[in-house]
């Protein structure tokens, strides 16, 4: 399955200034650990020791939140759009 | 321009205090520092929020109570506790009354109520004027000449307002289904407006990815250090109003929870530098049902916060994924303070009995905070002899659409003695049941 990953600005130190990425991954889980394989450190910024999303964190597939679909179990189809958003203030 | 208070001063033309009482961005979660920059995230560690971080010895040093009430009468008079260097852009912002609520304390059994309005705050009548003028002056100081937000209709007006009054260029997004008020009062100031078909969320979503590739000053994204910060005059005027004092007990409503931190710290800042005696306040947060996913956290005693979808006509409130609501859950669980939800009819009847005891027309915001009061007052949560603020945000003249099923119709008579009369009777009669019912 191959997606496309907006990376947010505090996160582009690690791809190289690129807003957008592809990658191979079946669920959100097995997409943090392909960023990581082509980014190293990325896991680190988006999870915590116990591998579970900063709490601060937001991803969404296709606009919609992951924790209204499997969290991090949630599976990703081919052409999929996966955003990773920081918490925003409101509003 | 205009003038008025005691302070005499022109809007506009605040004079220059140029040295800076903060040193950076501190992150709230792991302590982490940052430069004073456009930046929100704890980009380096753990992403927590960025908060400003500020030398209370200075600040200590340079204000008394008696250099802040010789200030203008605005939220500038506090600027010493703000995130700013230069000039700020003063609109007449804050300073809004303090309206001590007698007749509404004792329809609900209270002793001493007041009611913070800032459905006047100026210009666009909600407490969001406080923020964005904080915003958009630092966005200024750090070279922006575009200004940006995501908004459920209140900071969307306030930011078109204060960027039409400074020459930035204003492109602002909102969800689509937003009330004709909150639309309108942000077209007229001619900024470009953005309505997107889906919730505030994903509003906000959007608006972190156009973040991403425009260099826009986003008020509450990669500005909203600074932003934030415009809510603890909240804090700061309730004090000052109150002749220096704390109160025992606050009610304010809870959207994405940041006014909730930031009226407690600009409490806490109060007391650290010593212009207030130190003594504990309650914090109670308000949420509508449609939208409340704080007040469930409250209520199962979870200390994180699980996201909804908001379906309620409190849509200045109804934030499905709110980013400060494990501190706003923190806030009012270390207080003694509580957290409840009202639904939308009780919404409603909140805006009605805030009009028709004090005189004060607020939106759904504001119907939810009192609303919320009351049925904390019933259940015995707010001791009557506790000295309590509601803290009214916004004015019902931007959500008519909540209201116009329930206020009735003008008596439509012809100019003619007798039929004026014959329709006051007719009045009088109707309305004695409700008098004899109410009894204030």
């Amino acid at each position: 399955m191959t997606v496309q990953v907006l990376i947010p600005t505090p996160l582009q130190k690690f791809t190289a200034d690129q807003a957008t990425v592809s990658l191979e991954a079946a669920s959100v889980d097995e997409l943090i650990k392909a960023l990581d394989s082509s980014f190293p450190g990325l896991a680190n910024r988006l999870c915590d020791e116990q591998g579970k999303l900063r709490r601060f964190l937001n991803i969404y597939v296709n606009s919609e939140d992951i924790r209204f679909l499997d969290n991090q179990a949630t599976v990703l189809a081919d052409g999929d759009e996966v955003s990773i958003v920081p918490a925003v203030a409101g509003g | 321009m205009r003038c008025y208070g005691s302070a005499t001063r022109i809007f506009g033309v605040t004079s220059t205090l140029t040295s800076r009482t903060f040193s950076g961005l501190r992150c709230r979660e792991c302590g982490h520092t940052y430069e004073a920059e456009a930046r929100h995230v704890c980009e380096d560690v753990c992403f927590g929020p960025l908060e400003v971080a500020y030398d209370y010895d200075v600040i200590r040093a340079r204000t008394s109570r008696a250099s802040i009430e010789a200030g203008p009468t605005s939220i500038w008079r506090y600027r010493d506790f703000l995130p700013i260097e230069g000039d700020p852009i003063d609109v007449g912002t804050g300073f809004t009354p303090l309206l001590k609520a007698n007749r509404l304390a004792r329809r609900l059994g209270l002793k001493e109520l007041y009611i913070k309005n800032d459905g006047v705050n100026m210009p666009t009548l909600s407490f969001k004027d406080r923020v964005v003028s904080v915003a958009l002056t630092r966005a200024r100081e750090l070279g922006f000449s575009t200004v940006s937000c995501a908004s459920t209709g209140n900071l969307a007006n306030s930011t078109a307002a204060i960027a039409a009054h400074a020459g930035m260029e204003c492109c602002v997004f909102i969800p689509a289904d937003l009330e004709a008020g909150k639309v309108l009062g942000t077209l007229i100031y001619n900024p470009t407006l953005m309505a997107v078909r889906g919730n505030y969320d994903q509003v906000n979503k959007l608006c972190s990815e156009v973040a991403n590739t425009f260099g826009w000053g986003f008020v509450n994204i990669n500005l909203r250090p600074y932003y934030s910060e415009g809510s603890k005059t909240l804090g700061y005027e309730v004090i000052e109003q109150l002749g220096w004092r704390l109160p025992d007990h606050i009610v304010a409503p809870l959207a994405s929870g940041s006014l909730f931190t930031k009226i407690r710290k600009g409490f806490d800042e109060f007391m650290k530098v010593g212009l207030v005696d130190e003594k504990p306040v309650r914090f109670s947060g308000a949420q509508a049902e449609g939208c409340s996913p704080i007040a469930q956290a409250f209520a199962e005693g979870r200390d994180f916060i699980t996201p909804v979808k908001p379906n309620t006509i409190a849509k200045s409130i109804a934030i499905g994924n709110p980013a400060d609501g494990p501190y706003a859950l923190d806030i009012a669980s270390s207080t003694g303070g509580n957290i409840a939800a009202v639904n939308d009819e009780e919404i409603v009847a909140g805006i009605q009995l805030l009009a028709e005891t004090e005189g004060v027309f607020t939106e759904t915001a504001g119907g939810t905070t009192i609303a919320v009061l009351k049925k904390l007052v019933e259940q015995g949560k707010i001791d009557p002899s506790e000295t309590t603020v509601a803290y009214i945000t916004g004015n019902g003249l931007k959500t008519t659409e909540a209201v116009s099923s329930v206020v009735g119709q003008p008596l439509t008579i012809d100019p003619k003695l007798g039929d004026f009369q014959a329709a006051w009777e007719r009045a009088q009669s109707l309305q004695r049941a409700t008098w004899e019912s109410v009894g204030v």
